[in-house]
């Protein structure tokens, strides 16, 4: 690269070299052999694993466990707006609504980021200014991911310093698909070394990497890269979120941690708007990677208007009826 | 009574047992109609709680020769003579009102049988229905079976059906005997009889003509008087090889048509390169769907070596999620064991199985109080020469077996009196191919099991009986081609 941009030519912006957590220190050595390591994961069937999660999808929530479930999927909600039309006042609008979820309802728990672009950072820091509630940015060069790794590695520190703790990035697809998951893991090492001590989410985009395979190595990939949370989706490419690929990166976080003593976060991110399908997520986080998943700290949901339908569901289980949409606040 | 104990527990989500309505007492079902049967009643009784449901008739000699000679007239006088068409339009109705009162028939079944709710909702009810609608098909297309442009019905047809899947079995041999226009006497399980009763409802709902279906309750006495009696031409019956045996004895040297499905002691093959979360959901569906009832269940797990330890962390890892406990609860995935008889042969296999040598694991578990229960189980530590490995246990019990090398896999997997079903967990398909056809076993599931479909053929090898049900090849079994 000979861009005024290039990495090289950045003080700092060559990554420290990274090793992944023991037993896997060796397997980014080379191309080839991260390549046959990725390749050598066990397979996913498409069929199986879709059938998994649907029957894990009928188990039947009621009661005390939904009313848990309700407020659990509340205190993991990422609310996020990522429009180009995104303002200042936007954003404060969303960190009220983070703050006090329910204006009808002080007990009702508050969620867990707020989710803007970079620039937006330092608003919603303000605006959440000792909350708890983290401000999470989405950053290099997303949603597409297409720019020089200087490009990233700058958007990825100005987020930090406008205010985010949470960065969430999305991984090269290009590098991906055409074989380079070398490339892929040194920008995730890169960009997680730019976050300094903001926690790193890593955007996979699934429904760009198409097969339950791809979702399994892009995961290793990105925890042995040293991220906080592997994501599945943008939001801005159909489909986002479904229940198979929640349950691929499930699987993904629990091996990890068996192998490595190291736990990673799950985020879904796009197209989860009811609380049922929350609910669903939920069961399967309990029933893959185990109840230890179960917080805020561990698993997220990237939602906008998840939430509302969150509160309504939560507001009928203290009435008994249901209300309607002018029950809750649009934001 | 999850065996995990989490943050997030699941309140009970019961399913309403209002939907069904039980009588005190029933009689057998002949000729259109309920009537007193001679023999001494017998009850029965819900194995979840030991609960007794009601009183049923037992059949007499008398009684089954009644039910015969109903369904004999039934068949020269109407079901024979029917345009094939409106015996498909009967069936058809009988397969709607099945999907109608589904949710009768699911409660009912798991009141009776103690399967999960779950699975007598999402698996039993609707494959049965699904039977009937694939067979009222058929009704009218006869000349296109394989046997010949004008085949015909052999007769009445004497059909006794296991308490596994009560329902699905009765489907299973009730569907294609009428598509093919034969008509039936039906002997359901002792220790499950409801659901073929609210079958025989159905049938009256249906206006099916009086004689086409009989149901005759009652014990093993019952159902030799259904398969020895000189007017029926054809026999079918899914249960144990022991009584198949003596089924084929008695029917030798008659003019009778036999089918058995019989026993099984599946080989579920795991090799290396399989995907392994979904080979240990394969495994679990393969030895705990209907907590083991299954003849076609996975009991031997025979894995790589390679991958031994690995697969039997996921697997035990993933035991530990089951939920063992009332069946009527939405989220019970393991019921209750059929009967006390069935639960001292588990348990007799189990302790022999730990006195010859094999480990046995089973996750921590609270059990009920009352009913018959036994925690789902696994073996490890398992030789071809153990007879939990050689026996059908016929419960929730996994014994798992090692191979080297794909001859190892195949050879292990035959070395059986059994051959009805296995499976093949491998990413590789020309692997798949290959080994399905060197395993002398009727059914072979490749990275699945136990999936169903009323068009897929089923049957097994050797001592897993002989005749297929299911498909083109179930009609078969009861017809006859022109020249015969």
């Amino acid at each position: 690269m000979t861009h005024v941009l290039d990495p090289d030519a950045l003080p700092g912006a060559t990554p420290a070299v990274h090793a992944p957590l023991p037993p896997y220190d060796d397997v980014t050595r080379s191309d080839a052999a991260f390549r046959s390591f990725l390749h050598g994961l066990p397979g996913v069937d498409q069929v199986g694993a879709e059938s998994r999660a649907a029957q894990l999808g009928t188990r039947s929530i009621k009661t005390t466990s939904k009313a848990w479930a309700i407020d659990t999927a509340i205190s993991m909600v990422d609310l996020t707006t990522l429009e180009g039309a995104d303002t200042p006042g936007k954003v404060r609008s969303l960190a009220a609504k983070a703050k006090q979820p329910d204006p009808s309802d002080p007990t009702t728990p508050r969620v867990a980021a707020v989710c803007v672009y970079g620039d937006l950072a330092g608003v919603a820091r303000e605006a959440l200014a000792g909350t708890g509630i983290h401000v999470a940015a989405v950053a290099t060069a997303f949603p597409s991911g297409r720019a020089s790794r200087a490009v990233k590695i700058a958007d990825v520190r100005d987020a930090v310093g406008n205010g985010a703790d949470e960065i969430d990035m999305v991984i090269d697809r290009g590098a991906f698909l055409t074989g380079r998951y070398l490339d892929v893991y040194e920008e995730i090492v890169a960009v997680k070394e730019a976050c300094g001590d903001a926690h790193l989410k890593v955007i996979l985009e699934t429904g760009e990497l198409k097969t339950l395979d791809n979702v399994r190595r892009a995961s290793w990939i990105a925890m042995l890269a040293g991220g906080d949370f592997v994501k599945t989706s943008t939001g801005k490419v159909t489909p986002a979120a479904t229940l198979p690929v929640g349950l691929v990166m499930l699987e993904a976080v629990r091996d990890f941690r068996i192998a490595t003593g190291r736990q990673i976060g799950v985020k879904p991110a796009g197209g989860i708007r009811t609380t049922k399908d929350a609910v669903k997520h939920l069961v399967m986080i309990n029933e893959t990677a185990g109840p230890d998943w179960l917080s805020p700290d561990w698993f997220r949901f990237g939602a906008s208007s998840l939430l509302n339908d969150l509160l309504l569901q939560r507001q009928k289980l203290r009435t008994g009826h249901y209300s309607g949409p002018d029950y809750v606040t649009v934001d | 009574m999850t065996s995990t104990s989490s943050a997030f527990e699941y309140a009970p989500a019961p399913e309403s047992r209002s939907i069904v309505s039980i009588a005190p007492s029933y009689g057998l079902f002949v000729d259109g109609e309920f009537v007193d049967g001679t023999g001494e009643a017998f009850k029965t009784v819900n194995p979840a709680t030991e609960e007794v449901l009601s009183e049923v008739a037992s059949g007499s000699e008398a009684d089954v020769d009644r039910a015969v000679a109903a369904a004999r007239r039934a068949f020269t006088r109407v079901w024979g003579p029917m345009r094939p068409a409106d015996r498909g339009k009967y069936l058809f109705r009988i397969a709607r009102l099945l999907q109608e009162r589904a949710r009768e028939f699911a409660v009912l079944e798991s009141l009776d049988n103690g399967k999960p709710i779950r699975e007598s909702r999402d698996v039993d009810v609707p494959l049965a229905a699904a039977h009937f609608f694939y067979y009222a098909g058929w009704a009218d297309k006869l000349e296109h079976v394989g046997l010949g442009t004008g085949p015909r019905p052999l007769g009445v047809a004497g059909q006794v059906i296991p308490w596994n899947f009560p329902l699905l079995m009765l489907a299973w041999k009730v569907a294609p005997a009428l598509a093919a226009g034969n008509t039936v006497v039906l002997k359901p399980a002792e220790t499950t009889p409801l659901s073929a009763l609210l079958f025989a409802e159905i049938c009256q709902q249906a206006d099916l003509p009086a004689g086409v279906v009989n149901i005759v309750t009652g014990a093993g006495d019952t159902g030799r008087a259904v398969v020895e009696h000189g007017d029926v031409d054809k026999v079918a019956f899914t249960g144990s090889t022991a009584v198949g045996k003596s089924i084929a004895r008695a029917v030798a040297g008659t003019q009778k048509l036999l089918t058995l499905e019989l026993g099984g002691k599946a080989a579920n093959i795991v090799f290396d390169d399989a995907p392994i979360d979904q080979a240990v959901e394969g495994i679990v569906q393969g030895i705990f769907f209907n907590q083991g009832h299954v003849c076609c269940a996975g009991s031997r797990l025979l894995v790589q070596e390679s991958i031994h330890d690995e697969v039997v962390a996921s697997l035990q890892r993933r035991i530990g999620t089951l939920r063992v406990g009332d069946p009527l609860d939405k989220n019970t995935d393991i019921g209750a064991i059929n009967s006390a008889e069935q639960l001292a042969r588990i348990r007799e296999l189990s302790d022999i199985g730990e006195a010859e040598g094999a480990q046995r694991w089973q996750p921590a578990c609270d059990l009920p109080a009352k009913g018959y229960w036994f925690p789902p189980t696994v073996f490890t530590d398992v030789s071809p020469a153990h007879r939990i490995a050689r026996d059908e246990v016929f419960g929730p019990v996994l014994s798992v077996l090692t191979f080297r090398t794909p001859d190892e896999a195949v050879a292990k997997a035959n070395n059986t009196t059994y051959g009805l079903s296995a499976g093949i967990w491998s990413e590789k398909g020309s692997r798949i191919l290959k080994i399905a056809n060197e395993l002398r076993a009727g059914v072979v599931w490749a990275n699945t099991f136990n999936k169903f479909d009323p068009t897929s053929p089923f049957g097994g090898y050797k001592q897993s009986g002989y005749g297929r049900e299911g498909g083109r090849h179930g009609l078969a079994a009861y017809l006859k081609g022109a020249d015969q």
